[in-house]
């Protein structure tokens, strides 16, 4: 087991300029290369996944430092958790990309690919807060190539603002950390759980305000209420498997409140106690909330995507944001769910943008249209949370572990009430999509392909039929989330044992400071 | 020494934060820039301002100045340097095929401007 938690991260950073400098010109090769490296990390992530299954937390110390002194990457069964969704997700996109063509509207993809699969799984497994900052920069350094692939105005505008807005969130990140290590001297995670529990309670203003600078950088990645109108515009410009791929980075956000404030600010330490679980939790459901509005209001397929990852990644928030064991089992179920549902609903999207383009209103029947229409209703289901798919289950368990905390009406009503809303939304953009374009047209058709509908010059110009290998992956991702639902008794006991990990840091801290070596 | 330090980082901050407000991207970057500038004077900070000690604690030396926050600086100083080379590669790259160097855009031209 020694070396291997770290290849999630060195296979990436390897195979990434391997593509860059040896084959740039070759986009076969690039293919191969690209698809071979996510196959084997997948078969790595599954690996640590198992071996974190029993209980295990394992620290690799970097360059063999002991633990405060050097970086260490802690592998634990939240992190092999995130690193095994990370890495079927980035294969079902990557396939998408390259059977959609994709990644030959621009250059660089396939590299740019590799080093985001590098910064989200390195900062997955650090345990390290500055490191963690560096994976950050890692993983939104590769999103701004990807996504501004293939250009177009439109799309540089928006990557121009997402750059801009993360650059700021880097900002108040390094300020958090600076606070940090000038209160405490130290910034190895398990360290930090012990000096600031050990912080006398009057002395504490300093860690404090740096505690919440942390909260804000952590809710600006995952989109929390005031922090999220980057995400619409970002990607809903963006490339659809780009967008994908990015489904995992807002979990990314809230991995790391889950990580720091179950960890370092956790509900029993006296010094930052009830910094974000008074008020965290608000902004959680305004965030369904907005969410939702979104997903009814867009006037485009990528942005009502962008809405319900918004709305999905608040319902997330909001079970994260209870602080209690239950409510983190229960969210983690979610976290897996709404990253493939999010995932899922791009690519629908990306399908009905190459073949009608953007907006949401009547065409001309698109090719494969049935197929589409049916991946977009199990889509809708998935990110709205109706049965019979793991969404479902997931709020479930969601509300059900609410019920025992003072904002449950709360908690119930704004969650009921954005489901159907969502499902409303949903609908509306079903039905103008997929069914007006079909009473639109049966009486007319040729006079209607003339002249009425212009063509939407962001469409590709495709030929004559479009690609259907696309659909394999998108119903790969259909499928997982069936296993999710059909299997929700053992993942549920994995997330509840990986709840109680987390709530019971001990363990953690000690394996990480006594250092068990590499 | 304190205050001089502090007060840079809050002029150089506020700066930044009022440029950052501005609608253009050119006034935006620049205000990034000054902002990393603020952190990076922080981040130094972190480890205590102290004049002419070594960084190294040795048997013979009386204090020490903290290398580490010199490190984090310098990770610091290298990652904003690059992301601010990005940025005004992309904002350039905007502003050439749009000719329009705004930072907000709204939804509604996102679906009629297109073809101009």
């Amino acid at each position: 087991m020694s070396h291997w938690i770290i290849l999630p991260i060195v296979l990436p950073a390897l195979l990434a300029p391997f593509i860059l400098m040896v084959i740039r010109h070759h986009l076969d090769l690039q293919r191969i290369f690209s698809v071979a490296g996510t196959v084997a990390l997948l078969g790595i992530a599954t690996g640590l996944l198992a071996h974190a299954a029993t209980g295990d937390i394992t620290v690799y110390e970097l360059g063999d430092w002991p633990a405060p002194f050097g970086i260490v990457l802690v592998l634990d069964r939240l992190s092999g958790l995130m690193v095994f969704l990370t890495a079927v997700l980035a294969l079902a996109v990557l396939l998408y990309a390259i059977w959609t063509g994709w990644d030959d509207r621009g250059r660089h993809f396939h590299a740019l690919f590799q080093f985001q699969l590098m910064g989200v799984l390195g900062a997955f497994l650090t345990g390290d807060a500055f490191n963690l900052f560096v994976f950050f920069e890692v993983l939104l350094i590769a999103s701004y190539g990807l996504m501004i692939h293939s250009g177009g105005a439109h799309r540089l505008h928006a990557g121009v603002q997402y750059v801009a807005y993360n650059l700021i969130g880097s900002t108040l990140f390094l300020f958090a950390l600076g606070t940090i290590y000038a209160v405490t001297g130290t910034l190895n995670m398990a360290d930090l759980a012990v000096k600031v529990a050990e912080m006398p309670a009057e002395d504490t203003a300093l860690i404090r305000v740096a505690a919440v600078l942390l909260l804000l950088v952590f809710s600006v990645k995952a989109a929390v209420l005031p922090l999220h109108f980057w995400l619409p515009g970002s990607y809903g410009n963006a490339p659809g498997p780009v967008a994908a791929l990015f489904a995992i980075m807002t979990k990314v956000g809230v991995y790391s409140v889950l990580r720091m404030y179950t960890l370092v600010f956790g509900p029993q330490v006296e010094a930052t106690q009830g910094l974000a679980s008074n008020w965290l939790i608000y902004a959680a459901l305004l965030t369904v909330a907005a969410g939702t509005i979104g997903v009814l209001g867009s006037r485009r397929m990528m942005r009502m995507a962008a809405f319900g990852t918004i709305g999905s990644t608040g319902t997330l928030m909001v079970a994260v944001s209870l602080f209690t064991q239950d409510t983190a089992a229960a969210a983690i179920y979610y976290m897996i769910h709404s990253t493939f549902a999010a995932g899922l609903m791009f690519l629908v999207a990306d399908l009905v943008v190459e073949r009608q383009g953007d907006s949401i209103r009547p065409y001309q029947p698109m090719p494969h249209g049935g197929t589409i229409s049916v991946l977009f209703f199990a889509a809708a289901i998935a990110v709205a949370g109706m049965p019979p798919l793991s969404g479902f289950v997931g709020k479930l368990l969601v509300l059900d572990a609410a019920r025992d905390s003072a904002q449950a009406v709360l908690v119930w009503s704004v969650i009921l009430i954005t489901s159907f809303c969502a499902i409303l939304g949903f609908a509306r953009a079903g039905s103008l999509v997929f069914w007006k374009s079909h009473d639109d047209n049966e009486p007319d058709s040729e006079e209607i392909a003339d002249a009425e509908v212009p063509p939407d010059p962001r469409a590709v110009k495709l030929p004559v039929a479009p690609p259907r290998l696309p659909f394999v992956p998108a119903f790969a991702l259909l499928g997982v989330l069936v296993l999710l639902t059909v299997f929700a008794g053992p993942v549920m006991t994995y997330t509840g044992k990986t709840a109680e990990q987390l709530y019971n840091p001990q363990t953690y801290i000690d394996t990480v400071l006594k250092g068990t070596g590499s | 020494m304190e205050i001089l330090v502090a007060t840079a980082v809050g002029l150089l901050t506020s700066a930044g934060i009022y440029l950052i407000l501005r609608q253009r991207t050119f006034p935006v970057i620049l205000g990034i820039s000054l902002i990393s500038y603020a952190v990076n004077i922080f981040l130094f900070a972190s480890g205590r301002l102290v004049v002419g000690l070594p960084p190294i604690l040795r048997d013979e030396a009386v204090a020490y100045t903290d290398p580490l926050p010199q490190a984090l600086a310098l990770t610091a100083i290298v990652i904003s340097f690059g992301m601010t080379a990005l940025i005004v590669m992309i904002a350039l790259s905007a502003y050439l095929s749009d000719n329009d160097d705004r930072i907000d855009m709204d939804d509604v031209s996102d679906l009629q401007d297109n073809d101009a």
